[in-house]
């Protein structure tokens, strides 16, 4: 079991996220094409000004007018992408099995890291479940990406800290991990992909031809 | 996901009512479908793929915020309760349902783009309410006041059934109007080869024809080489992109158009509108094929910046006490004149008092976007929903609210007279013709 969930699998996971990323952006792409108005109203300048606005924390004035949300939103953004990356024992695996590797986080930050990610998710399910706007826009799927999202870090923390069962948690580990790289493309964890594009095509609108801003 | 609960007062329209009764199953499919897969592409779909249901948005929408918080004014509630129903359905929605969508994107939403600016994604729900307005449009589910505009568009070729000689009429007489103030001040009707066409929206020559007037006296004291069209195309304002009649919307923008270039003028310069710009330099447009305007279009605004910066118009006497401003959506967040309103505020105001928040951060007047032409049935709802805007004023404690846009213009008076703030609402042009310098070889 193991060996086929921490081999094949993951080469599974990986083809699919890549190739199901490219698709989904491919598609995207082809069907703005569609439009009179994506491509002619695009501008590098004004797609990365609005990036620029939108990336830095408390750099528009939405972000400024909700601290906490602001401050949440991106510790939780930046710890879920990074600390896989840059987790230690990942990068031990890759070293092992193709002899590549690179910089990795100090165990106990990225520790902390996985914390913050869960406390991140405990955070957005608590908004789901009380905040009147969010509870009403949200069903069964929105749960599911929370779980899909929470699940990798959850046990991720257990194995690390070897609480129990520490074979069978790895599985689940490495499966949870498999299961949201899989889930990106196809679910609206496709935020990640689309995120620089949204962004970038209302950036152009708002500065290239309605010559006003979008922060 | 579970219904939103809506609580509103049932409101009687008759076109809504009547056309609602005769909709089948298989006519309502097969127009959501043909506009979803037709007439959307890219952006529809990444929108709906993208939204994290985090209802950020919601902060932005004065609906909203003015309905103590009601869940279902919120933006992203706006977007479940019709586009997401429709795709999940594949179209199979029934009458009652494209009913309550014409009532929301028509009656609730004022596609005034202010939530797009504070979605984290930028994602345009204002855009996607116009894609239902499209659908309803399509399926005649359009509020009767509105729909009537439409009609009166596409008979007469502007939005208020003015009769070709009501029009030439009304300018005659305010060309004397305008002659109270300057003697020598003339408007010129069809002067070809002019610098400037200078259009405006049907109302003006039916309910506020002074403005008329008031430009005839501005465009001699600042010696433009201008003209007004004696024909059809003299209406900028367009009712039909607002009610998603987009056919009826590319003939009225290509006519404004035809006739400047019959006249051959160099630009447009047009009245204090805000829906008519962004008509005319933007959905029309695009809608065509041209992208951009085909002679430049000036607004109101811009032109008055350019006068008085350029001294070709001067201030002798500058409005007293403290006045205040409405920023139209259409051309200060989504065109980004915010910094030319408020020097020529400052131009002609001894006291101007902004308002918080301001620019393109402005809450929307509730009444641009087509809302105030569904008419009195929606009036109630309009206003009610508008109540921060009252507190916004309120907190200026100005005398006088400058509303550069006839929407915005209706709309405020509305709230001024609803919430007693006891105000008057007035255009900039208004206020400048009784501050602007008259040159003694002018003055009568
Ligand atoms: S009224 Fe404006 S802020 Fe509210 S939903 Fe419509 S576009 Fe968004
Ligand atoms: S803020 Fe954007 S992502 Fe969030 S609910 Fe509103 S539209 Fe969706």
């Amino acid at each position: 079991m193991y060996e086929f969930v921490s081999g094949p699998l993951v080469w599974i996971a990986f083809i699919i996220f890549i190739g199901g990323s490219l698709y989904r952006i491919y598609y995207m792409l082809s069907n703005s094409k569609k439009e009179t108005v994506v491509f002619p109203h695009m501008s590098l300048e004004h797609s990365l000004a609005s990036l620029v606005h939108w990336v830095i924390p408390f750099n528009n004035q939405y972000m400024r007018k909700r601290p906490i949300f602001t401050i949440v939103s991106f510790a939780f953004h930046i710890c879920l992408v990074f600390t896989p990356i840059f987790l230690l024992a990942h990068v031990i695996l890759l070293d092992e099995s193709w002899n590549i590797s690179w910089w990795s986080l100090p165990e106990g930050v990225a520790d902390w890291m996985t914390i913050i990610v869960i406390a991140g998710c405990i955070f957005f399910l608590y908004r789901r479940l009380t905040d009147p706007v969010v509870k009403n826009v949200t069903d069964g799927s929105d749960y599911l990406l929370l779980a899909i999202t929470a699940l990798p870090f959850i046990t991720g923390f257990i194995a690390y800290h070897q609480l129990f069962a520490y074979k069978t948690i790895l599985i689940v580990h490495i499966l949870a991990g498999e299961i949201m790289l899989i889930a990106i493309p196809f679910t609206r964890l496709s935020h990640m992909l689309f995120f620089v594009f949204t962004r970038a095509y209302f950036g152009s609108e708002q500065g290239h031809v309605k010559h006003s801003k979008d922060w | 996901m579970k219904p939103t609960i809506v609580k509103r007062e049932p409101v009687v329209d008759d076109a809504l009512d009547h056309c609602a009764t005769k909709l089948t199953p298989e006519q309502i499919e097969k127009v959501v479908n043909e506009v979803i897969d037709k007439e959307t592409g890219g952006r529809l779909w990444t929108y709906v793929n993208t939204c994290i249901h985090c209802g950020l948005c919601a902060e932005a929408c004065q609906w909203y915020l003015s309905n103590d918080r009601d869940v279902s004014y919120a933006p992203v509630t706006k977007v479940k309760d019709t586009i997401w129903v429709m795709l999940e359905k594949k179209g199979k929605v029934d009458a009652a349902f494209i009913k309550r969508c014409s009532e929301i994107a028509h009656t609730e939403c004022n596609v005034c783009r202010r939530c797009g600016m504070y979605c984290p994604f930028g994602i345009d729900i204002a855009y996607m309410m116009m894609v239902v307005r499209r659908i309803c449009a399509k399926l005649e589910m359009v509020p009767l006041y509105l729909q009537d505009t439409v009609h009166s568009h596409a008979a007469t070729m502007n939005q208020m059934w003015v009769k070709p000689d009501e029009w030439i009429d009304t300018l005659q007489w305010q060309e004397e109007e305008g002659q109270g103030y300057v003697p020598s001040a003339r408007l010129p009707l069809e002067k070809e080869g002019a610098e400037v066409m200078y259009s405006v929206i049907g109302p003006e020559p039916k309910f506020l024809a002074q403005l008329l007037g008031n430009i005839t006296a501005i465009m001699k004291v600042a010696n433009i080489d201008w003209t007004m069209p004696a024909t059809a195309g003299w209406d900028n304002s367009n009712m039909a992109m607002y009610s998603g009649d987009f056919e009826v919307m590319a003939r009225v923008e290509r006519l404004h158009y035809e006739t400047a270039q019959r006249l051959k003028v160099k630009k447009i310069v047009m009245g204090e509108c805000g829906h008519a710009f962004r008509g005319a330099e933007y959905d029309g447009p695009t809608w065509m094929g041209w992208m951009r305007p085909p002679i430049p279009l000036i607004h109101a605004i811009s032109f008055y910046y350019d006068l008085i910066i350029s001294g070709r118009i001067k201030i002798a006497k500058k409005a007293e006490g403290p006045i205040t401003v409405q920023d139209p959506c259409n051309v200060i967040r989504n065109a980004g004149l915010g910094k030319k309103l408020r020097y020529i505020m400052n131009a002609v105001c001894e006291n101007f008092v902004d308002v918080t928040p301001n620019d393109r951060h402005n809450y929307c007047c509730n009444a641009g976007g087509g809302v105030i032409n569904v008419g009195p049935p929606w009036k109630k709802k309009r206003v009610q929903g508008n109540r921060i805007k009252a507190e916004q004023f309120k907190r200026t404690g100005a005398h006088t609210i400058v509303t550069p846009c006839h929407n915005c213009h209706s709309g405020i008076e509305d709230i001024v007279n609803t919430y007693k703030l006891g105000m008057h609402v007035k255009f900039f042009s208004e206020i400048l013709i009784e501050a602007m310098e008259i040159p003694e070889d002018l003055q009568p």
